[in-house]
């Protein structure tokens, strides 16, 4: 008689983990859909936005940059070297550029750029905003006749996102020089070869899915931190950013994996 | 709205126009870093078309190279299948580099064991007419891994025939036992000789026979200094101060000398025959006189006949009649 009751439990217990995981996947599509939808709108870009936008575009982009910036071309430089010491020593030399740009440009400076600035903004932004609608904020902002969505989130999403892409695009190209000059060194000679190259890895199916890639990792970023999810609640404070790492983790590997699958399949 | 700025963010000078100013940048940078790559692509450039006919696609992917003398100078825009089975690597081919391919060029495409597959183009005559444009041609295949199954064939046949060989009971390893008594029966009291001849009695009439041969040989060594002396005394006799060369040398000049005085005498001889065929020449001319001596001396004769035979006539003694000549 006492098992049906523990196993009646067990299965709530269950049941209810579900509808939380559910719930809060649910919860961050939901709210990602009305960001999509109001960062579409005209609207959200009226003259008076402009203030909002801009402050956290620069906020989000200008502390990063530079200390991204230079973090990423010591690690592209010493996977640079790397590579072509490798090719080198294989006599496989005349694939190290094909290696460096799929490994650097297409796989880990969109990847790193992402994680960056989910821990450096992306988190602390989902925090004020989160921190802003546990204390009512928004109810007070929508009282006053503001939409906090379109004048306090999307702000920061579109924030967010243009940091990753930035970031991204920064790194990318001076990934790409760096590679120039480690492999011609400085002379003019090597750039049509390389400009040959870099064409043959960027066929438009490469670079439709690089642009997706870091559309989505951009967006995984700035929205997922934002939402606080019914899971959340339950494990409390401590472990809820932990909890909120974890999902935004996942989201990214997911989407690094689909990437992965669509430009090697 | 108010937006609440943080406590420990102070505030940004001109933060409206940096922010622009960043918009602005990043957006110049996709665009640039798109139109880079739509050039890299050869998406600005004029093209001209080559299709290439191959009896199969394998390995060829769109984007990849069509290289001449080891530079790129063609994209492979796309691969499609013809009526009749084979496939069509169609090439973009820049109008900048569309001079290196001519009428008679040569295109082949080879699979390496390592890496991708290749096409590459031959020009051997730069002079002939340049290809034109949309121009098909048939690709030369060279497939490094077609040779595998081949190879690998081979490798069997040798693997099994090299087993067989190393086999116990193969004639190698029977040959090389052999080999080894062999070795070991020449290591033996008999050695070689034994191990040839089979016995004992047999090898020991080779070594007296050698014996006697090195005597004979020994004697023969002698009889060979002997010569040697007859050859030397030979030597002194015939080429020496006094030999029968000197005495020859000398008999052989005074057989000059005499030859020489014959052939003076000979040309006496020769005068004197001269002389003598001239003597005969007047002794000729003397004969003719003497027949004309003779006609006079007979005309004269009957005259004398005649006028004797006259006077008898006319002189009356009888008398002879017959006249002697004198």
């Amino acid at each position: 008689m006492s098992l049906v009751p523990s196993s009646r439990s067990a299965s709530h217990d269950w049941a209810r983990a579900a509808q939380q995981w559910w719930g809060g996947w649910w919860q961050i599509v939901h709210f990602g859909a009305q960001i999509l939808v109001l960062a579409l709108s005209p609207s959200s870009y009226r003259r008076a936005q402009h203030g909002a936008l801009t402050h956290n575009l620069y906020r989000a982009t200008r502390p990063l940059l530079p200390s991204f910036t230079v973090l990423s071309a010591l690690v592209a430089t010493v996977i640079i070297r790397i590579v072509l010491a490798t090719s080198l020593s294989y006599g496989l030399s005349r694939y190290a550029l094909d290696v460096l740009v799929r490994t650097l440009v297409l796989e880990l400076i969109p990847l790193s750029a992402a994680l960056f600035v989910a821990v450096r903004y992306s988190l602390a932004a989902g925090d004020e905003v989160r921190t802003m609608r546990a204390q009512g904020g928004f109810e007070t902002l929508l009282a006053s006749g503001v939409d906090p969505m379109r004048d306090s989130a999307l702000p920061r999403v579109l924030a967010g996102m243009f940091a990753v892409v930035t970031l991204a695009m920064v790194s990318s190209v001076l990934a790409l020089v760096l590679t120039y000059l480690s492999v011609y060194g400085f002379a003019t000679w090597g750039l049509q070869g390389f400009t040959r190259a870099v064409g043959q890895v960027f066929n438009p199916v490469i670079a439709l899915i690089f642009a997706l890639k870091t559309l989505f990792l951009s967006l995984a970023v700035s929205i997922i931190p934002m939402v606080t999810t019914p899971r959340e609640r339950a494990v409390g404070i401590a472990n809820a950013d932990l909890t909120r790492l974890a999902r935004l983790l996942v989201v990214i590997l997911m989407v690094e994996v689909v990437s992965l699958v669509g430009n090697y399949y | 709205m108010e937006e609440p700025r943080p406590a420990d963010a102070p505030p940004v000078a001109h933060l409206d126009m940096k922010a622009r100013l960043l918009l602005l940048i990043v957006l110049l940078l996709i665009a640039a870093a798109v139109a880079y790559v739509l050039f890299a692509r050869g998406a600005f450039d004029r093209t001209q078309t080559l299709v290439l006919v191959a009896d199969n696609s394998e390995g060829v992917v769109v984007g990849m190279d069509l290289t001449f003398a080891g530079f790129p100078i063609g994209r492979v825009n796309r691969i499609e299948l013809s009526d009749e089975g084979n496939a069509r690597i169609v090439v973009d081919v820049p109008a900048k580099d569309a001079h290196w391919l001519r009428e008679s060029s040569v295109f082949t495409m080879e699979r390496g064991l390592v890496g991708a597959t290749r096409i590459r183009a031959y020009s051997g005559i730069l002079t002939d007419p340049p290809l034109p444009d949309g121009a098909v041609r048939k690709v030369l295949v060279g497939d490094a891994a077609a040779e595998i199954p081949r190879l690998m064939a081979s490798v069997r046949d040798l693997i099994a025939n090299l087993t067989a060989l190393t086999a116990t009971d193969a004639p190698l390893s029977t040959s090389l036992g052999n080999v080894q008594k062999l070795t070991q029966a020449m290591q033996g009291p008999r050695g070689a000789l034994g191990m040839l001849l089979g016995n004992e009695k047999e090898a020991q009439k080779i070594i007296t026979t050698l014996d006697r041969t090195n005597a004979l040989l020994a004697r023969l060594d002698g009889l060979v200094l002997k010569a040697d002396g007859l050859a030397a005394k030979a030597d002194t006799q015939v080429f020496g101060a006094n030999g029968v060369m000197v005495e020859t040398r000398a008999t052989v000049a005074q057989l000059n000398g005499l030859l020489a005085d014959a052939r003076n005498s000979l040309k006496k001889v020769d005068g004197v025959l001269q002389e003598a065929q001239a003597i005969a020449s007047n002794t000729r001319e003397a004969s003719n006189d003497l027949g004309t001596l003779r006609g006079e001396v007979e005309a004269s004769l009957r005259k004398v006949e005649h006028l004797v035979n006259e006077v008898n006539r006319k002189w009356p003694f009888k008398r002879e009649t017959e006249v002697k000549l004198p």
